[in-house]
Formats: structure tokens, sequence, C-alpha cells
């Protein structure tokens, strides 16, 4: 808990402090790229024959997705906090990519924990981590997934505690990640807000983001949720059926698939996949990054407030997105971005001319090339 | 929620009685930590019982759990063996019922929060009393968040025991003590439950700070496997938690008879050091309740 007190003793300090600020809207403008592009989408517009869909191009940052954003935040802060060495979990790669990277700019010492599934499936991530100087960790226990790579960052952390900062990549874990990662995302909705009332003079009607732990959808979602007229949905793995085991969907009961109940994991409250004993099912995706038993506890929130809507998309549904919008846009998105898509050509066949659609590209497909090669 | 932290109702378990009696000896105790179910169910009755003629003051009986994050690869691997042989928090319970037909040695349930969670506070707490459990440590629950299990647990006559980390100032220290009944498990080490060859310099210190911070018993754990760290902590904890070592004789041994005779005699050896080692010699003047 001490090592927790003081993180919200910090975090709370560097968010009224100028100088920290002014750095961290530095990085991301000057280092990462920001703003990113919201891009009208023409020929996916067409092609659906429906809704007017803008894509919000957070696959164009340094390192090719949202995880930036968190990454240089939380980064400062452990310079902040006088911490020399930086410790991370990583699915996908993308977050463990960021994390190196930030580390290397500033110049702290970084090690990131994967499960060694993941590293097979996101070699290309593992190798730019390497030349970015982290030193990577095979996680061969439990799933070999996020999962297990969360429990072993956060076994590290309690070990090296006094100089050592946990640099969590999703709006999971215990208070005050959850909120602290949201308000680093939270840059994305709030471009995307501006961005849209220039582009359109009103506000979008749906929003569409990929949710593994959630953090690049309530970093859209953020800026809008006063905005009562803006649905929101987020789009979970539904990977290959719907038995436990088969998917990572915890909030999508309403589509069949079974498993999740309000449950602890890992310092976090929220729906879970589990077995009726209260142990931690295994999931299955074929994106990494939403391949995760947990859901942000903020999405919980959101689902019970019916505020946002969940639903999940299977891999194939998925990979045949990701062909999509590569063929219609020019842009090949990551897996994880692909379900956000998969999720609106779902639902765009019951949207009519006048819905406005932001879907978030949270990041680029490079490192899902061989899956893409295999299975397209 | 911290107003409503207050210490539990004094209660009379098995635990605190058997602190009393090693207070009065002047002697350290033994907590003996296995997991349950690791290979069987069976087998950790013979173990418990065991351990317990062998001379442990107090079992923690370790439920499994599929993700151990505040363990090392040992209790880990002993987690996934008990979970592989088809261990839950109810057959754990009934375990305890079963080691009530012949013995009377003190026993912690020693969990992570989903399990219970899931089975339901009032029900796990009705379950695990009635089987005779004396008491209960949630490795992920916090002070903080505690208040509904402990008005539960201590309405079923259940020791709430807390986890205190080697980073807890005196105020930390306090509030988990406030909240802590039976005894308060300090954590000689940062990091995960694991045998380590030697003990953490800033330990003393930190005890210091416990008693300083409470009357209650104090178990140090996290690192301790020998005799000899045993003998290091006479006079400044009421006793020593020994639990990645029995688990490595569990997992060595190539009988459950085996292991339950290597627990043994491990134990004899640790009871030994508690006994006739530098913890009966400096045994401290005026740390009673």
């Amino acid at each position: 808990m001490v090592p927790l007190l003081e993180l919200e003793r910090a975090y709370e300090s560097a968010k009224s402090d100028s100088v920290f600020q002014k750095q961290f809207a530095d990085l991301l403008k000057n280092f990462a790229g920001r703003p990113t592009p919201l891009q009208f989408a023409a020929r996916l517009t067409e092609k659906l024959g429906g809704p007017r869909i803008y894509l919000k191009r957070e696959d164009l940052l340094h390192t090719g997705a949202h995880k930036i954003n968190n990454a240089i935040g939380q980064g400062l802060l452990a310079q902040k906090m006088g911490k020399p060495r930086i410790i991370a979990e990583t699915g996908a790669g993308q977050h463990g990519v960021a994390s190196a990277t930030i580390a290397a700019h500033l110049g702290l010492e970084c090690v990131v924990y994967m499960g060694t599934e993941d590293m097979a499936r996101q070699a290309l991530n593992v190798a730019r981590m390497r030349m970015l100087g982290t030193e990577v960790v095979g996680v061969s226990s439990g799933s070999r997934t996020l999962k297990d790579a969360i429990n072993e960052a956060m076994r590290d952390w309690v070990t090296n505690i006094r100089n050592t900062h946990y640099l969590l990549g999703s709006v999971l874990g215990a208070h005050p990640y959850p909120t602290m990662v949201r308000d680093f995302q939270s840059v994305i909705g709030r471009e995307a807000r501006e961005q849209i009332l220039a582009a359109e003079k009103r506000l979008p009607t749906h929003l569409f983001a990929c949710v593994g732990g959630g953090s690049n959808a309530i970093g859209l979602f953020y800026n809008f949720l006063r905005d009562a007229e803006v649905k929101m949905a987020g789009i979970e793995a539904g990977g290959r059926g719907n038995g436990l085991g088969e998917h990572a969907a915890r909030l999508a009961a309403a589509q069949g698939f079974t498993g999740a109940r309000p449950g602890v994991l890992q310092g976090t409250y929220t729906y879970v996949l589990q077995n009726e004993d209260g142990q931690i099912a295994g999931t299955h995706s074929i994106s990494a990054g939403l391949d995760y038993p947990a859901i942000g506890p903020e999405h919980a929130w959101l689902a019970d407030q019916s505020r946002a809507s969940y639903v999940a998309v299977s891999d194939d549904a998925a990979l045949s997105a990701a062909r999509l919008l590569a063929r219609t846009e020019g842009i090949i998105p990551a897996l994880e971005s692909a379900h956000a898509l998969a999720g609106l050509l779902e639902r765009a066949p019951q949207m009519s001319k006048d819905d406005l659609v932001i879907l978030n590209v949270s990041g680029r497909g490079d490192k899902d090339m061989d899956t893409y090669q295999r299975l397209l | 929620m911290t107003s409503t932290l207050t210490n539990s109702p004094a209660n009379s378990t098995r635990i605190s009685r058997r602190f009393a009696q090693l207070r009065e000896r002047g002697e350290l105790g033994i907590v003996a930590y296995i997991t349950a179910g690791d290979p069987s169910l069976n087998a950790t009755l013979e173990y418990v019982l065991a351990l317990a003629e062998a001379g442990a003051d107090v079992i923690e009986l370790g439920v499994p759990f599929s993700d151990p994050l505040a363990d090392g690869p040992t209790i880990q691997r002993a987690s996934e063996r008990a979970l592989r042989a088809g261990t839950t928090l109810a057959g754990v319970i009934e375990l305890v019922a079963r080691i009530r037909k012949t013995s009377q040695v003190p026993l912690v349930l020693f969990s992570y929060y989903n399990p219970v969670l899931q089975m339901g506070l009032e029900k796990f707490a009705a379950a695990a009393s009635a089987a005779g459990a004396d008491g209960v440590l949630i490795t992920d629950l916090t002070p903080e968040e505690s208040a509904e299990y402990r008005d539960i647990l201590a309405r079923h006559q259940l020791d709430t025991v807390f986890l205190a980390a080697p980073t807890s100032d005196a105020e930390r220290l306090a509030k988990i003590a406030a909240v802590s009944s039976g005894f308060l498990y300090i954590i000689s080490r940062t990091g995960v439950t694991g045998a380590k060859d030697s003990m953490p310099e800033d330990l003393p210190a930190l005890l210091r700070r416990a008693r300083n911070a409470t009357s209650l018993p104090l178990a140090v754990g996290f690192g301790i496997s020998l005799p000899g760290h045993v003998s290091m902590l006479g006079g400044l904890a009421d006793a020593a938690v020994v639990g990645s070592a029995l688990v490595s004789e569990i997992e060595t041994a190539a009988s459950p008879d085996g292991a339950a005779w290597a627990l043994s005699s491990r134990m004899r050896a640790l009871k030994e050091a508690a006994r006739h080692g530098l913890s009966k010699r400096e045994a401290p003047t005026g740390v009673g309740k």
C-alpha cells in the first residue's frame, strides 16, 4: 500500500505542477507526434453506405499505438519520484515498446515482462524493445499471456519497490492506476472532440474502440461522457467461441459469452472471467492486447450505468475487418483496433446516413503481419 | 472507511491462547505454511498432523489460487499442483473439519480474496468457523477495503490476520495492527514468498517499529527456512513463519509418507532452534500484552 499511496501523492502533485504538465505536453507533441489526425474515411463510408466515419489515427503516433501517451506520462512521473528503474508488462508488445522508448529517451533502466506465448506472436516488438536497451523477461507461468506478465511485474515491483516504478499500461490494477492511465490517455478524446466539431460542426453520434483493459477506449470516451447524445461502444475479443476459455468477453453476457462475474484480480474489483470457485479463467483471443480476463473498472461502471455498450466480435470478424480497412483506406490496423472496426461493421446496417462515427484506430498492424500473412 | 478501523473484539481463539503460552515460556513460536491440496487434500491432512505433532504452533493452510501474485515460484508451483488436483475453497474448509477430529492445532486459512468473495463472505465465515478454523489471512485485501470482511469474520469468532510490509512506517503499522487480531504478520523483506539464505539487515528495526505500534504477537515471514534464521528472531519476534521451505519438502519427496517424515524432521529442527537457540536467551522483558 505504501508505494501506491506514494504514487497517488506524486500523481496528484503532478496534476497541478506546471513544469510537469509542460514537459508532458512537449513530449506528446514533439516526441510522440500529437495531435494525431482525425481522418474522414471516405471509401469506408461509401462502402458501408450508412454512417459518416472518421478515424482517430493513434496508429500514426511514434511507436505505433496510443500506448505512448500513458508511457510518457508515467515515465515523467517516475523521474519526478526519483525512481531510476521502470518495469512494465506487455501483451501485444505495444506498451512494452512504448515503455522501452520513454525509458531510453529519459535515461531510465527498463525491464518488460511478457508472456512467452505473446513473445512468439509479437516477435517484432520483442526485437524493438531489445534494440531500445530494455531487458525483456519471458513469463512462462499460467496462460503465458498478459495476465501472467502483470503477475510477474507485480512480483518484481514488490521486490524492488524502493527504486522502481511500475509503468502499468492499461486502466487496470489498484488505485491510482485506472484513474491516472485514463487521464494520460484522455488526450485522445479531447483532440477528437475539437477535431470533429471543426470538421462537422456537430458532435459524433457514436464512438467505437476496442477494449482489452480498456485504455484507448476510455481515452476516447472520457471527454464525451457528459454529452448524453454520444453513444459509446467498447468492442471486446469474442475469440473463437462462447465457452469459458475461448474468448475474452467480460461484458458481453447478452451475446451468450459465459464466465464473467464481479471479482478481484490484481488489485481491481471488476468483471472477471472465472470459474465457480473464483479461479481466474484462461482466455483466448487472436489479439494479444485483448487477451485478458478482467476489464478496467471504469468500463464495468459505464456498462452497469448503460452509459456505454459492450459487444464482442470473433477472431475471424477482426481479421476480415483488418483486410477491409487495408483495402479501402490504405491503413493496416493492429489486430486490437481491427476488433473496433468489426464491431462497427456489425452495427452499421442498423445505422443511418445521419449518424456520425469516430472509430479509434488505436495502433498499426506492423506487429501483426505474421498473423495476417498466415491467416489472410 | 478509515473511521471504522478498530480492534476486533477481544477473543480467545486457539491462536491467542497459543501465543500467550509461548510468551509465558519465553519461547519463539513456529508458524507452518503449506498449500492445501498439494498434491491432494488427504496428503495435506497427513502433513498437518505431522507438523502439529512435531511442534508447529500455528498452521497456515494455503488456499490455492490461479494468480498467486504475492508468491514466489515454489508456492506458485504448489498452487498449480493443488488446482490440478481439483482443490477448492470448500474442499479446504472440509479439510479443516477433518483435522479437528484429531488435532487442536491453531489453524489459519491463507487465501487470495477472490475465492472467498465468490463463496460469499457470510457463507465463508460461517463454514470456516463451524469447521474449526481460528483465523483468516487474505493476502490481497488492504485494511482500507476490509471493514465488511472484518465485521463478518469477527461475528464468527475468526481472527483477521493482516500482512505488514517492510515499507510500512509507524503510522501504517499502527493502522494495520488496529484491524488485525490473533497476530500481526510482518513481511521480513520486500518481495514475494520464498526461501532465502540470510535475513535482511533492517529487520530488527522493522520489528522494533512494529512492537511500538502494537501489543499483538508478531510473526515474521517471507524468506525464513533455516534453524539459524529462527535463532536470530529470538527476542525480536513472537513467531517465525516457515512456508516455501516446507512446500519444497513436499515437492521433492518421493511419496506423501516421505514428505510427512521430511516435514516432521524439519519442524523438529526449527522448534529445537526456537527452544534452545538465541531466542530463549534473548527473550525480552516487558514485552507482554
